[in-house]
């Protein structure tokens, strides 16, 4: 299996990707920002196909939007939390003026917006060139360093906003950092692996990780194993079963866990509650 | 008839002209049945802060329409299917106590993602190109046809009525969940119900706006009003007005233009919500001034 080039950048970009996503995911549940982050899955394609509207390449445009939803997001809401009616609204404009640039694209160039729509919206981690997965790789694993780094401080600012002004955190602009590294994890995922992927890793393994214990670098190694676990099954699962797309496979096993985790939760509560 | 449409400055006659293409009496009727339907249902949505979650059901579409296609069934009964699965999947992975912010923003997120993995599945069993990528996600008003505008009313009369029928205590229940439960009101049974009735008219408002703009007449209308008003029944007009503004506006701008409903429907939408917000500021500035003077 990992003879083929292409197995090997999967599992290459796959594995970082997926530690980057657990690690941030665990911090996006605890923060229930995952609105946010689906938000900026989703918009990411938008920028892309307005790059490519007006001429310019495609990634600058994915990065600039989703960086730029990041911030504003971060900057309408009180301390770098931004509301969920705010979000639905922002991002579905955003979404309807994807709408306008489609058509656009159609009208302008020859053809072709559908296949743009595909791709960016769900992009396939078995199409990745060596060099791609080599920068994914890359990205991901500043973002899970960045993450590790500022552990410390981004919990208590999460779990404790006055304590931790108090103690002298920024924890506004340690709200407005969090987002943006999210987006800078989330435009370099999808068009990598696609949207999909990206939310099924940052949620599903968190969820669980955050069901089975409480204490932080548990909790964090927990999730980041969960994620990565998930990613290298289902990769091996979708190259022995052809018909099964690899994002729906890693997905798949995502939510297993998950599952698994809140069976364990409710077992371990009803023991207690008897006892 | 104008095979050629263009605006002219003649109202009546553009709407005439509108009105003579059974598509478009087909795209404007479905539309005021969901503007309707949207913006009471969604006017709940906003003050239970479910956005998430109506989003994560509206994504459930793709799902409901490869599946549909992949047992041969019409793309209609996938989507409420879908929806209404999903919703129910939701509501029982939620916590007995109420409503845990965090934890079920993880469920909602992992529901999402499992569905349109599952999407991608019945695509790839189905070996085919899903049709109509483009309207599955912006929404079109062309392809509307009378059995479905016919469909659209009866599951709207149904939610409508069950919430009306419901009205008091859900509105209890989601303003304080915990007194309602303690005064005998069946807090999670609405939960769940509640759940099951934004799923059936999430189904119903994707058909028109697409899976990704279901928020500019579900959301948008109603956040609006809960700006500019406190009050239930006024806020519930204004929003039901504000969305089916957005809706005619919107297909007539569309049917004027070579660009597509979904850009004008979500423009229209974020202007209002914007204009409301400007309007609570600038009479929030007007009474302070009052009340120094």
């Amino acid at each position: 299996m990992l003879a083929h080039a292409f197995v090997r950048s999967a599992y290459l970009a796959g594995t970082f990707l997926a530690l980057a996503c657990g690690l941030a995911g665990w911090f996006v549940v605890l923060r229930g920002q995952v609105f946010a982050t689906d938000a900026l899955t989703h918009v990411a394609f938008v920028g892309a196909i307005a790059a490519a509207t007006v001429g310019l390449d495609e990634r600058v445009g994915l990065f600039a939007l989703t960086l730029a939803l990041a911030a504003g997001m971060a900057g309408l809401g009180r301390a770098g939390q931004p509301d969920d009616v705010t979000i639905g609204i922002v991002f579905s404009w955003i979404l309807g003026l994807g709408a306008l640039f489609i058509a656009l694209l159609a009208t302008s160039a020859a053809g072709g917006s559908g296949i743009t729509t595909a791709n960016t919206l769900f992009g396939s981690i078995f199409g990745l060139a060596t060099g791609q997965a080599a920068l994914a790789a890359a990205l991901a694993l500043a973002v899970a360093v960045a993450i590790l780094v500022a552990r410390r401080p981004l919990l208590l600012a999460t779990l404790d906003p006055e304590i931790a002004t108090a103690r002298g955190i920024p924890v506004r602009p340690l709200g407005i950092g969090f987002l943006l590294v999210l987006a800078i994890i989330t435009a370099q995922g999808t068009q990598a692996v696609g949207a999909l992927l990206l939310l099924g890793l940052i949620a599903a393994p968190a969820g669980a990780a955050h069901q089975l214990t409480a204490r932080p670098a548990v909790g964090l190694a927990l999730s980041a194993a969960l994620a990565v676990g998930a990613t290298w099954g289902g990769l091996a699962l979708s190259y022995t079963i052809p018909s099964l797309p690899p994002s729906s496979a890693i997905i798949g096993l995502a939510t297993t866990a998950y599952l698994l985790a809140t069976l364990t939760r409710r077992i371990r509560e009803g023991v207690r509650l008897s006892v | 008839m104008n095979a050629n449409p263009s605006l002219s400055w003649d109202l009546a006659r553009d709407v005439r002209e509108l009105l003579a293409f059974p598509f478009m009496v087909n795209a404007l009727e479905a539309g005021t049945i969901v503007a309707v339907l949207a913006a009471s249902v969604g006017w709940y949505v906003v003050q239970r802060r479910q956005s998430f979650a109506a989003h994560t059901l509206s994504l459930m579409a793709f799902p409901g329409a490869a599946g549909a296609a992949l047992a041969g069934l019409p793309a209609a009964l996938g989507y409420y299917l879908a929806c209404g699965t999903a919703a129910l999947v939701m509501g029982a992975g939620r916590r007995q106590e109420i409503r845990g912010e965090a934890g079920e923003s993880a469920a909602t997120g992992t529901v999402q993602a499992a569905g349109l993995a599952a999407g991608f599945v019945f695509l790839a069993l189905d070996h085919g190109v899903l049709g109509g990528l483009e309207s599955l996600l912006f929404g079109t008003f062309l392809g509307v046809s009378r059995a479905q505008v016919l469909t659209l009313l009866i599951v709207a009369a149904a939610v409508l009525a069950t919430l009306a029928l419901v009205a008091r205590p859900l509105l209890f229940s989601t303003l304080d969940p915990h007194s309602a439960q303690a005064h005998g009101v069946p807090v999670r049974a609405l939960d769940v119900g509640f759940l099951l009735a934004l799923g059936l008219a999430v189904a119903a408002t994707t058909q028109i706006t697409g899976v990704l703009l279901v928020f500019a007449l579900l959301v948008a209308p109603a956040a609006s009003a809960q700006t500019l008003t406190a009050r239930p029944a006024l806020g519930l007009a204004l929003s039901i007005a504000i969305a089916l503004l957005v809706v005619w506006l919107g297909l007539g701008l569309a049917y004027f233009s070579i660009y597509p409903v979904g850009f004008f429907t979500t423009s229209l939408a974020f202007g209002i919500y914007l204009l409301a917000r400007l309007t609570r500021a600038g009479a929030r500035r007007r009474s302070a001034r009052t009340a120094v003077a």
